[in-house]
């Protein structure tokens, strides 16, 4: 077994209503210590109301090689947009 | 004697050379993120150390601020109890130091939010939430290190069998803090000491570690300004600038 903290990644929201947004990472040896040194390395400024920490090998990530297969098709299809539809005169507030 | 303002000033003097002390070991933590924990304690302190000498330096009427009260007195016009003062040592002894403070930092916090002087209320329903924190953290710590590897239970017991000498004096009143709880300002030391001995028993505990017995013997003084060799050089080093360039701003 490593000698090293196991890598969390670490989420915060800034306010009620929005999303946890991801801040960045730290060491910690479990989840109760994540929290704290992310409560210290990452809320010292007045960022957040709430704390999520994930350990990072629990995250499953798409390959960048992957790219073009998972992403490039979608670039040529603007009519997945809302706003590609004109929308008629009459129809307010849509 | 005004017996307020020498409350504030050793309300003040503790929480400035506990700051001082772990300041020292910004840049030293063992791991980045204990560093920068470790150094917003010594910053809430800091922060707290100002409240309550700006609050003395006004309540005196002399026209001293924070900072004459902080850079221009010597080591026997200083008021901090000597638990404060001992050394940074290992990290269990200045984890087990700053659970000791922060337990009864806590619970004398908690006592002063009912002050009969709403000013001091005030203070310390700003350093409540910040000491809540800290006693959160330290008590995790000496848990963690205590019921952890045999290297760290040692050197937690051992810290904990050192210090403990130092406690007592937390709690032992004379007539500046009996004058403070007789204005109802203060919370009596009663109170104070139980809180204290439970929570410490609670934490050794979980930690697995011996409690030293309350009723062992317990050196005194620092509030009445009669310290251990290791607050001079504290002073020397902090004081330095205004000592060597009076009244030097930047």
């Amino acid at each position: 077994m490593s000698k090293e903290w196991p890598l969390w990644e670490v989420f915060i929201r800034s306010q009620h209503g929005l999303a946890h947004k991801h801040v960045g990472s730290l060491h910690a040896p479990d989840a109760g210590m994540a929290i704290n040194n992310a409560r210290d390395v990452y809320t010292r400024r007045n960022e957040g109301v709430s704390i999520w920490v994930v350990r990072a090998a629990d995250i499953v990530a798409s390959s960048p090689a992957d790219k073009d297969a998972l992403f490039e098709p979608a670039n040529s299809k603007v009519y997945r947009h809302p706003t590609f539809f004109p929308m008629p005169e009459e129809v307010k507030n849509l | 004697m005004n017996e307020k303002f020498e409350y504030l000033l050793r309300q003040g003097y503790n929480a400035l050379i506990l700051s001082q002390q772990l300041s020292r070991l910004c840049g030293k933590g063992p791991a980045l993120e204990e560093d920068m924990a470790l150094t917003n304690v010594a910053l809430d302190l800091l922060g707290q150390t100002r409240m309550w000498l700006t609050y003395a330096g006004e309540l005196e009427g002399r026209g001293r601020d924070e900072d004459r009260l902080a850079f221009l007195r010597d080591a026997h016009e200083y008021r901090n109890v000597q638990l404060v003062e001992q050394p940074n040592g290992s990290y269990a002894d200045t984890m087990m130091r700053q659970f000791f403070f922060d337990t009864w930092h806590y619970f004398l916090m908690q006592g002063l939010l009912k002050s009969s002087d709403p000013r001091i209320a005030d203070i310390a329903g700003k350093a409540v939430k910040e000491a809540t924190y800290h006693l959160r953290r330290s008590g995790d710590l000496v848990v963690r290190l205590g019921d952890g590897t045999d290297l760290s239970h040692a050197r937690m017991q051992a810290a904990a069998d050192d210090l403990w000498t130092y406690t007592g004096e937390l709690f032992l009143y004379d007539d500046i803090d009996n004058a403070m709880v007789a204005q109802r300002a203060a919370p009596a030391a009663e109170g104070l000491r139980a809180a204290f001995l439970e929570h410490v028993g609670e934490i050794f505990a979980e930690a697995t570690l011996a409690m030293p017995s309350p009723d062992a013997y317990m050196q005194r003084g620092g509030k009445q300004g009669r310290h251990t060799e290791h607050l001079g050089y504290i002073l020397a080093e902090m004081q330095f600038l205004q000592r060597a360039y009076p009244g030097v701003e930047w």
